[in-house]
This record gives structure tokens, sequence and C-alpha cells, in this order.
């Protein structure tokens, strides 16, 4: 994969990390001059995924998120959200819209629908009590850059 | 994230200035259930003009509102809320549980 720019972070999975990992990734993506609407999908996707390793992936104890975004050839922009919490056993049932296993925290279960209408691919990958990477990828309109 | 609550007769509206997302959420849905508890208005508008980011939390606010409303009698509606949140409640089926304008 060639890689045109990267930065990689690392924050505790505190909710107030929800939000600071939407400015991190904003500031990097300036860069690559998306469109409002661009920024806004990816923004919203990221914190999305942050939200389901606080949740989720966090819930019994604290850990780390680890957050990379590449922006890649051809306007490509690519984000991997890295958690080493307690894992999912079922990524095809946890990504059916409108599944939760925090209804009481008031959580729609539609955290993946959005990842996956807001980007253009998604991937999940989790191991129990190992942690879950989510990957994502979006392709920016040609302009800029 | 704030929130300034205006009645009359019965109208309630609540001007959300800020960001939704999961950690402010909670503040909000206090704030607002203790509102309704309270006062019980017959109508709730939660105000998002000037709203500048949501995600699916949001949802969950809302739908939590719109059930408390239910439960006390009365309606929620979501005024203004930027293009982009609008595709998020049209992504959750939002228009056919409260009023979107």
């Amino acid at each position: 994969m060639e890689i045109l720019n990267e930065i990689k972070f690392i924050m505790p999975s505190l909710s107030v990390n929800e939000s600071t990992a939407r400015a991190v990734v904003s500031s990097f993506l300036t860069q690559a001059d998306p469109t409002v609407e661009e920024l806004s999908d990816i923004r919203t996707a990221v914190s999305e995924a942050v939200t389901n390793a606080v949740v989720h992936g966090y819930r019994r104890k604290k850990g780390n998120i680890e957050i990379t975004v590449r922006l890649l050839p051809q306007r490509e922009i690519y984000i991997k959200i890295r958690d080493k919490g307690c894992g999912i056993p079922d990524i095809k049932k946890a990504m059916e819209p409108l599944f939760t296993t925090a209804p009481e925290e008031e959580r729609s279960g539609l955290g993946f629908s959005v990842m996956e209408s807001f980007m253009d691919k998604l991937t999940v990958k989790s191991q129990v009590n190992k942690g879950t990477t989510v990957t994502m990828r979006k392709r920016l309109t040609a302009h800029g850059y | 994230m704030k929130i300034d609550i205006k009645s009359a007769n019965g109208h309630a509206v609540a001007v959300l200035s800020g960001e939704i997302d999961h950690h402010n959420a909670k503040e909000i849905r206090s704030q607002l259930d203790k509102y309704i508890i309270t006062v019980q208005p017959s109508e709730l508008t939660m105000d998002f003009s000037n709203i500048t980011f949501m995600d699916s939390s949001g949802i969950g606010l809302i739908m939590g509102r719109s059930r408390l409303m239910r439960e006390c009698g009365g309606n929620l509606e979501v005024r203004d809320p930027q293009p982009y949140i609008r595709r998020v409640l049209r992504l959750a089926g939002m228009e056919r549980i409260v009023k979107i304008t």
C-alpha cells in the first residue's frame, strides 16, 4: 500500500475522547481538501467506531484506542480504529441494523449501518477477549490535493 | 453543549447548541427528561438549528425523548436539522417516529 501521508494516535477509552478523535482526524484530512459533506461523513463514521470501542469494547475495563489515518493515491482515505477490549462474539449479528447490547444507554444499534452508509468500504475483524479492528475506506471526489 | 428551554401555552422549545455524541447525549438526556417529567408539556420541539454534529447517539436521544413524551401524553418534534444530520435521521427512519420540520 503506497502511503502519501499518515497519522497514528492512541488515546484512553474515555467518552470525552470521541470528540477528540473527530477533531484530530478532521484536522489531518484538511490537507486532502474534502468537501463539507465528505468530511461530515468521515467524522460521523469515526465517531461511531470510537464510540463502539468506548461503550462495547471497553465496557468492563478501560484501555487504549489506536487510530491510524492514511492518505492513499487517487484521493483515497484509509482509517483504522483498533481496541484491545472484549471483542465481538458474532460480528454478523452485531452489524445488523438496530442490534445493540446497550439499550439502557439508549444505543440505537445503528453504528455499523452509519459507517457502511457514509464510507465506501467497511471491514470489521474481532476476537473475543483480544479486541476489535474496524477499517474504513473512502475515495474523495476529484479536486485539490 | 448547551440547552435553552423556553415554554409558552404548554409548548416547549429546547434549543440545543453544539455537538451530539455519546459523551454529550447523557447530559442532554438528563436535562430534557427532568424538564419533561416536571413540566409535562403537551408539545416539545427539539430545535437542532445550532447542532453542528450528530452521530447515531442522537437517534437514541430522540427516540428516548419521543417515548417519554408519549408516556406523558405529549408529542415531540425535531426542528431544522442541518442537511447531513437529516441523512442520519433518514437512515434511522426517524421520519416515521417523530415529526421533522
